[in-house]
This record gives structure tokens, C-alpha cells and sequence, in this order.
């Protein structure tokens, strides 16, 4: 019998993992992939608690994250071709010009 | 027990691939660390017990979305990342910010929340209760979403298509 | 008497303003003849009125009262747009309309020529509103109206020429100077409302009647006043507030001679007569408006030897006057005071208006030192002034003689002190009088050049009249005949007084009057000392005669060796007392500085100017330093957001362990 919150926990552990992806990589890609692993990280948390309190609409979340999650994928990489294709480049840094 | 070992081992696995996500230089390196985070995750849900989406994870997640991110960088020829000047305020503030986050979570979680805890297969995730709450009672996101991706894939055609001079002129050469 | 209702008492006033709003906006464009006629017939219409009601008037019906229209209701207090005549009003009424009127006519040939002639006529007329307003008012609320509508009508008119900037300056100084007697004037009316619940006449005096008298010497009816007196002062031009009425000079002539002369400067007069029956009930007030008075009148007198301006010698003449108004007011005299103002109306005004003829004969120089013989020249303003002079030096039977000999006899009656003074001022009046007739008409001699035309008085250019220059010239008869008028008026206008007609008149106003020397009482007094006090007089204003004829025209150089004997004295007198540059050291300086360092340095740059700037630097330099925000740098972004992510975990941790 494993307690709630160890999954809690490891959905923590992902999600943390994510943003510090996010923090520290200077590949757009693997920063976008560091946004996957947080969704994943809330999605084992929404199982987690579907089957805690015996919610099956959890699950359906969960779902309709995925659905999501692939929507953006898809259109995300599309913008980063597009990106690469302006400045030849994939290091996040020097696609800075929103700047003041 | 048993419970708890399989729990902890795929959990291992987990954080191990979001540990080398982090750790690897080259991106390509990073996709198949997620892939692997990926599919211990379908593990832990099939633990939960939530069947369906443990198929789902593996299919649409591990199975489409990461392709893409790997054809993505194949396409791109992306290398191993080069050293830039990164952000100060994301090191400085940013990443012990997550951290001190995270621990706060992490001890709040482990001490102070009820020790409820869930067993093997707890809630049968059978397709067909899912597929019941999905037509019945969540039709309308369920249908919102399909426009969703619709226009996602209308979106990612514009946005990544060629230009239309480049076109032209890829064109005259062939012609 | 019974009051009652008369609907003509508004027109009054409302006359001259209607000539004065169609010339003020439709005088540019018109000609002079129209200007003219507007500003003549509606003074006129005033005067007509004024004489209409004047020859209706019974004491039986008076007082007439017409209540126009409310105006203040403050729960217990109210204050009205209230017209009132009685005998007192009926006077001063006659006096301003008639006086008025003809100074107007004159000032049609007066300012003919000057290139703001509309807005001259227009501003008359709105003097003749203030004015008729302050003396027709019913309550001191409305007489404070005119009060300050007269103060501005003065400041408009001094600095009527106001590219001239002494005119300006002077202006200015008037209005100011006034204002500090109109802050006295306020607070007595402050204290009529608070312990008289109003400003009415008939309701305050009435209440005033009720209460004892203050022989204590301090008390509410003493403190109000001794604050009237304040505002009489600055208005009248006594001691200390008189600086502004020899700078008033500054304003044309037609100017000097109604505001400064006949009208405005009565003001204060009137209203110290008006509120007799408070200055009855408190001896101290009084006393201080008669010493006050005496010394105004000596004072200005001995300043007039000295002058040189012919308008200057005037306008301390007019001062030392107004001294002995306030003298025979404070000693209980009230009458004599108001026929003293009636009769100097007619000769002071008669002064200026020939002195304006001359001026306007010899092509604009107004220094005496410059003129003389021109008797030859200008017969008639000659023949008008002299009988003017003989009137104020108090030679009988001119109107002069019989107003301010009743003054000395009555101030006899109070004290020696008083008479003395008085009987000193009229030898020095007489004097100086005499003097300028001397240096201005007297000798064969023109000491000057009539080519003077381009300087001092504003360029209005009125001496292009075709004939040769080099020769002053009479003026001509639109401003000749209000001489005549009033030189005939200088010398029947004494015997109204004759046989105290003109103390009975008036009693009805001033019943209950005890003061110092009860209104009654000399008549008791033998009549031998009052002629013997009326000998006195006479010769002492004979005596300055002779000695004026004596240095002006028997040893003209007897003057200037006095002058270089007398030294330090004489150009002390001759630089006015230095009153102007002590003033200007005391007061003036350090209000300017004390303005400059601390309220406008100190408050208003340091404080209002540098709290706006502040707060905008504030917000630039916040915004500037929140630019660096918006870096464009996705993961500094990211970055700030995990920040204010693990801030909100940490409080909601931290509210969930609460």
C-alpha cells in the first residue's frame, strides 16, 4: 500500500524537474520538452488522486490534458521551425528580440 | 509491499530520466530520456490502476508527441547545445526558487498530510466506464478538443510551411 | 418719521452702471460724440433723479428704504440688496450726482483726445455706481459693495494710462494700501454679525442705542470702532494709511478730482457719520478718530508748503481736509463734519478741475516752478480758482469759511488742544493755497515753455489745437463751465449752514449723538467767544495770505534762502517725511522678501514644484528600472516566474500550517 502523498511527491519530482529544464537548458527543443515532463508530472498527480477518492473523472482529465499537450506540441514545433528558419539558430538566448 | 517496491523502482526510473533530461547536452539524448520517463509513467498509472491510460501514455505521448520532438530535431539538425550567456535571474532566482518549491511541497506532503493510502488497482479505469464519462458526461470538451486539434494541425501547416518567395523560386528550379 | 417704500432709490445707481456696461462693450468702435452723450445722459439721468427725490423729500417720510432683491440667507442671518435714504444720504447723494455730472462734462474736453476715451467714460460711469451704492445702501454689507467697487474704480483710473509704469505702481498702491484699511473695515462688520446677529443700519445702531456706554475705555462697541476708524483711514487717506493718495495723482486730472477730491475719499467720512451713534457710545474710539484727524490735518498741511507738483500741493491739501472732517467727527460734531464735506466738494473739486485747466493750458507740466503770469493767459481759470483758494483758506463769506470755522468752534468746545491745531492748519492751508496761486498765475513772467507736450501724460497729444506754441491758452468752455458752476457753488454753498439749517437737517440722523461736545450745547455758549474764535480764523488765514504774497511775489528769492537755511528740515518736509522709504524698509521689503525666500523658494519651488517633479522622476526612475525586465530572454522570464511560484507555494505552506 503505497500513501498518496509518495505520488505526490514524485509528481513533484517531475514537475520540479521540468522547470529547472526550463531554467537551464538553451536548446528550444529540450525546453520544450522540459514542458512535457511538467504536464506529466500533473498528470500522475490527477491519476493519483482519482484513484484516491475513487473519481474516474480524474482520468478523463488526464486525458484531455494529453489531447491538449499533443495540440501544442504539434503547433510549438511549428513555430520553432519557423524560428530556425529566421535565425538560424536553436539557442533560446539569442532569440531575444521582445526586448526593451 | 510489493506494492510499494514497483512503485519505488519505476519511480527510480522516472526521476532518473528527468535527472538526465537535465544532465545531457545533445537534445537528442534528452527525447529518449523523456521516452523513458514516458514509459514508467504508464507503469505507474497501470499500478493505479488506470489501464486506458496507461495505453494512451504510451501511444499518444511516448508514441506520437515524442516522435515528433525527435523528428523535429532531426529535421533541425540539431546539435549539442554551445555555451551562452544565460539568464542571471533565471540561476540566481529561478532555480532555487523551484528547489526551495519543491521541498516546501515535498515536507508538507510527507508530514503534515494523512498517511491515506492508495492500494494496487484501486479504481478500475475500464475503457468503458471512461468512455461513458467521456460521451456522456464530457461531451462538450470532448468535442471543443477535436476542434482543438483540428486547428492545431492547421496552424502548424501555416507555420511551417516555406515561405511563398522561397517556394517560387524552389520551384523554378526544378521546373 | 416713518419709513417708506421708494422705488426711484435703485435707478440711482443702475443708471450709471448701464452707461458704464454700453460704453465699456460697444465704446471701441464707437465714436467720441456717441461715447459721450452715453456717459453724460446717464450720469445726468442719475443727477435728475437724485434732485427729483431731493426736492420731494420731507423729513416726515424719510427714511425711504427699497428693498431689490434678497442676497444672503444663513439661517439666523440675513443680508439684502437694500436701498436706504435719509437726510445723511440725501446730502452725500447730491453731492456725488451733482459733483459727478460736472466733472464728467469736464472730462469730456478733458480726455477728447486720449486714445482710451471710451474706457475713461466707461469707467466713470462705473465709479458712479460704486459710489451711489455705498452711499445708498442699507446695510454694511452693500456699503462694503461700493467700498471696494469704488477701491477698484480708483485702482482702474490711477493706472488709467497704465503703460506709464508709475501709473501702474501707483495704482497698485492704492488698491493695496486700501485693502489694509478694508481688513479693519471686515473685522468690524465680522464682529456686528456675532454680536448683533446683523449688518442692517436700522438694526444695528438701534441695537447699539441699547447699550451702555463704554467710558471704560475698551469693549466690543470701542474695538468696532476703532476698526471702522481703520477702514476710514485706509479709505480716506488718514494717518497711516494715506501714502497712496499723493501717488494717486499718477491718474488724469477729471480722476484727482472726483475720486480723490469730492467723492471716494468722503467715504470714510460718511461711514464714520453713518455709525455715529456706535462712536457716541464708546469716548475712547472718539478721541482716537479726532487725534487721528488733527494730527492728518496738521501733518499733510505742512508737507503741501514744500510741493512743487501743482497736483501734489492739492492732494496733501486734500488730506489735511479730510483731517479736519475726521476731527470734527470725533469730537461729536458729525454735521459740521458732513458740511465740511459737502462744501470741500465743491472747492477742492473746483481746485483740481482748474488745476487740470491749466495743465492742459501750459501743454502738460504740472511743477509750479515752471509757471507763473498766467493769469494773462487763462482769465477764467484764474477768477474760478482764486475763489476756490479764498474758499478753502476760510475767508468769508465763501462756503469754506462757514464749514470749517464751525469745525474749529466746535472743536473748541471738546478741547483748546484741537482748536489750536486746527487754527494752525488753517494758517498753513492758507499759506500754501496762496502760494501756488502766486507761482502759478501770479507775476508777469511765464517761467516755462508750452512745447512740453511729449512726455508724462501718457502721449494722449492734446496740444495740436493749430496755434503757435510757446503760449498757454484758456480752455475751452465744455470744461470752463463746470468751474463756473462750482465757483459759484464755493461761495453760496456756505449758507446752507447758515443759522444751523444744516445741523437741523441732519439731526434726525444723529439724535442721541452726546459724544464730547454734545451736537446742542455751544449753542448755549456765549456768542461772543464764538466770534472772537471766528476772528481768529480769519485773520490767521489772512496772515498765511499775506505771507504767501510776501515770498511769492514781494521777494521770490526770500523762498530759496529759507529753504538752503532751514537745510535738513526743509528737504526732510520736502521729501514728504521719508514716510514712503520707511514704509518701504518696515513693511514693504520684508513682506517682498519674506514672499520670495520663503513662499516662493521655500513652499513653492521646494515643495509643490519639487513634490510634482519628485513623483515623476519617482515614476521614471521605477520605470527605467523595471525595464530590465522585459529583457527578452525567455528564461530569465521563466525564471522570474518560478520566483513568484515558490513564493505563493511558501505562503499557502505557510497559511495551511497557521
Amino acid at each position: 500500500m503505497v500513501p498518496l502523498s509518495y505520488y505526490l511527491v514524485l509528481s513533484g519530482i517531475l514537475f520540479a524537474c521540468g522547470v529547472l529544464g526550463f531554467l537551464i537548458k538553451r536548446n528550444i527543443i529540450t525546453i520544450f520538452m522540459s514542458i512535457e515532463l511538467m504536464l506529466n508530472g500533473v498528470n500522475l498527480s490527477f491519476v493519483a488522486f482519482a484513484a484516491h477518492w475513487h473519481a474516474l473523472s480524474g482520468q478523463v482529465f488526464v486525458f484531455f490534458v494529453m489531447v491538449v499537450a499533443a495540440a501544442e506540441a504539434a503547433v510549438g514545433l511549428a513555430i520553432i521551425i519557423a524560428v530556425y528558419r529566421t535565425r538560424e539558430t536553436l539557442n533560446v538566448d539569442q532569440v531575444n528580440l521582445l526586448k526593451l | 509491499m510489493f506494492h510499494l517496491i514497483l512503485f519505488l523502482f519505476f519511480g527510480a526510473i522516472c526521476v532518473a530520466g528527468a535527472v538526465n533530461l537535465l544532465v545531457q547536452s545533445h537534445p537528442i539524448n534528452s527525447a529518449l530520456s523523456l521516452i523513458v520517463v514516458m514509459g514508467s509513467l504508464a507503469a505507474e498509472y497501470l499500478l493505479l490502476g488506470a489501464e486506458f491510460l496507461a495505453a494512451i501514455q504510451v501511444i499518444v505521448y511516448a508514441g506520437a508527441i515524442m516522435v515528433l520532438f525527435l523528428i523535429t530535431i532531426m529535421l533541425l539538425n540539431a546539435g549539442k547545445e554551445e555555451r551562452s550567456k544565460g539568464s542571471r535571474v533565471a540561476t540566481l532566482l529561478g532555480v532555487p526558487g523551484v528547489l526551495i518549491g519543491g521541498v516546501l511541497v515535498a515536507w508538507t506532503l510527507l508530514h503534515r498530510s494523512d498517511m491515506q493510502s492508495v492500494p494496487i488497482g484501486a479504481l478500475k479505469g475500464d475503457p468503458k466506464d471512461i468512455a461513458r464519462l467521456l460521451f456522456h458526461d464530457f461531451l462538450l470538451p470532448f468535442e471543443v478538443t477535436s476542434v482543438l486539434i483540428l486547428i492545431a494541425i492547421m496552424g502548424a501547416v501555416v507555420l511551417a510551411s516555406r515561405p511563398e518567395a522561397e517556394a517560387h523560386g524552389a520551384r523554378k528550379d526544378e521546373g | 418719521m416713518t419709513p417708506t417704500l421708494n422705488p426711484l432709490l435703485w435707478a440711482i445707481p443702475i443708471l450709471p452702471l448701464a452707461g458704464a456696461a454700453i460704453n465699456g462693450f460697444f465704446g471701441r468702435k464707437a465714436s467720441r460724440n456717441a461715447i459721450s452723450a452715453v456717459a453724460l445722459v446717464f450720469c445726468g439721468a442719475a443727477f435728475a433723479v437724485a434732485l427729483w427725490i431731493a426736492l420731494h423729500f420731507s423729513s416726515a417720510s424719510s427714511p425711504y428704504y427699497f428693498p431689490l432683491a434678497h442676497w444672503i440667507r444663513a439661517g439666523m442671518f440675513s443680508v439684502d440688496f437694500d436701498f436706504y435714504l435719509d437726510q445723511l444720504s440725501l446730502v452725500m447723494l447730491l453731492v456725488v450726482t451733482g459733483v459727478g455730472f460736472l466733472i464728467h462734462i469736464y472730462s469730456v474736453g478733458y480726455m477728447w483726445d486720449d486714445d482710451g476715451y471710451y474706457r475713461f467714460m466707461s469707467y466713470l460711469n462705473l465709479f458712479m455706481f460704486f459710489m451711489l451704492t455705498l452711499v445708498l445702501a442699507k446695510n454694511y454689507l452693500v456699503m462694503f459693495i461700493g467700498w471696494e467697487g469704488v477701491g477698484l474704480a480708483s485702482y482702474l483710473l490711477i493706472g488709467f494710462w497704465f503703460t506709464k509704469d508709475s501709473a501702474a505702481a501707483a495704482g497698485k498702491k492704492a488698491f493695496i494700501v486700501n485693502r489694509i484699511g478694508d481688513f479693519g473695515f471686515l473685522i468690524a462688520l465680522f464682529l456686528m454679525i456675532k454680536h448683533f446677529g446683523s449688518l442692517d443700519f436700522t438694526h444695528v445702531l438701534a441695537a447699539v442705542r441699547t447699550l451702555p456706554t463704554e467710558t471704560a475705555g475698551a469693549g466690543l462697541l470701542t474695538a468696532i470702532g476703532l476698526l471702522l476708524m481703520v477702514g476710514a483711514a485706509g479709505k480716506s487717506a488718514q494717518i497711516p494709511l494715506y501714502v497712496w493718495l499723493p501717488d494717486a495723482m499718477e491718474g488724469p486730472t477729471p480722476v484727482s478730482a472726483l475720486i480723490h477730491a469730492a467723492t471716494m475719499v468722503t467715504a470714510g467720512v460718511y461711514m464714520v457719520a453713518r455709525s455715529s451713534v456706535i462712536f457716541d457710545h464708546a469716548p475712547t474710539a472718539m478721541t482716537v478718530v479726532a487725534i487721528v484727524g488733527t494730527l492728518t490735518a496738521l501733518f499733510a498741511a505742512t508737507i503741501g508748503i514744500a510741493q512743487t507738483d501743482i497736483k501734489k500741493v492739492l492732494a496733501y491739501s486734500t488730506v489735511s481736509q479730510l483731517g479736519y472732517m475726521f476731527m470734527a467727527c470725533g469730537v461729536g460734531a458729525f454735521s459740521a463734519g458732513i458740511f465740511h464735506l459737502m462744501t470741500h466738494a465743491f472747492f477742492k473739486g473746483l481746485l483740481f478741475l482748474a488745476a487740470g485747466s491749466v495743465i492742459h493750458g501750459v501743454g502738460g507740466e504740472q511743477d509750479m516752478r515752471k509757471m507763473g503770469g498766467l493769469r494773462l493767459y487763462m482769465p477764467w481759470t484764474f477768477a474760478t480758482m482764486g475763489i476756490a483758494t479764498l474758499a478753502i483758506a476760510g475767508i468769508p463769506p465763501f462756503a469754506g469759511f462757514w464749514s470749517k470755522d464751525e469745525i474749529l468752534w466746535r472743536a473748541f468746545g471738546a478741547s483748546w488742544v484741537y482748536w489750536l491745531s486746527g487754527v494752525i492748519t488753517a494758517f498753513i492751508t492758507s499759506f500754501y493755497m496762496f502760494r501756488l496761486m502766486y507761482m502759478t498765475f501770479g507775476g508777469d513772467d511765464y517761467r516755462g515753455t508750452v512745447a512740453q507736450e511729449a512726455h508724462g501724460h501718457g502721449g494722449h497729444g492734446h496740444d495740436d489745437h493749430g496755434h503757435g506754441h510757446g503760449e498757454p491758452h484758456e480752455s475751452p468752455w465744455v470744461m470752463l463751465g463746470p468751474l463756473v458752476v462750482l465757483a459759484l457753488l464755493s461761495v453760496i454753498g456756505g449758507f446752507v449752514g447758515y443759522g444751523n439749517r444744516f445741523e437741523h437737517f441732519l439731526a434726525p440722523v444723529f439724535q442721541g449723538a452726546t459724544g464730547i461736545a454734545p451736537e446742542t450745547a455751544p449753542e448755549s455758549a456765549s456768542s461772543t467767544l464764538e466770534y472772537l474764535l471766528m476772528g481768529v480764523s480769519i485773520s490767521v488765514a489772512g496772515l498765511g495770505w499775506f505771507l504767501a504774497y510776501l515770498l511769492y511775489s514781494r521777494v521770490p528769492q526770500l523762498p530759496a534762502r529759507i529753504a538752503a537755511g532751514l537745510g535738513g528740515l526743509y528737504r526732510t518736509v520736502a521729501n514728504k517725511y521719508y514716510i514712503d522709504e520707511l514704509y518701504a524698509v518696515l513693511f514693504v521689503k520684508p513682506l517682498i522678501d519674506g514672499s520670495t525666500t520663503i513662499l516662493w523658494h521655500g513652499v513653492d519651488q521646494r515643495v509643490i514644484d519639487a513634490a510634482v517633479n519628485d513623483s515623476a522622476d519617482a515614476a521614471r526612475h521605477v520605470s527605467d528600472n523595471m525595464r530590465h525586465m522585459q529583457s527578452g530572454n525567455l528564461r530569465s522570464y521563466a525564471g522570474w516566474v518560478a520566483a513568484g511560484g515558490a513564493l505563493v507555494i511558501a505562503y499557502m505552506v505557510w497559511m495551511g500550517v497557521r
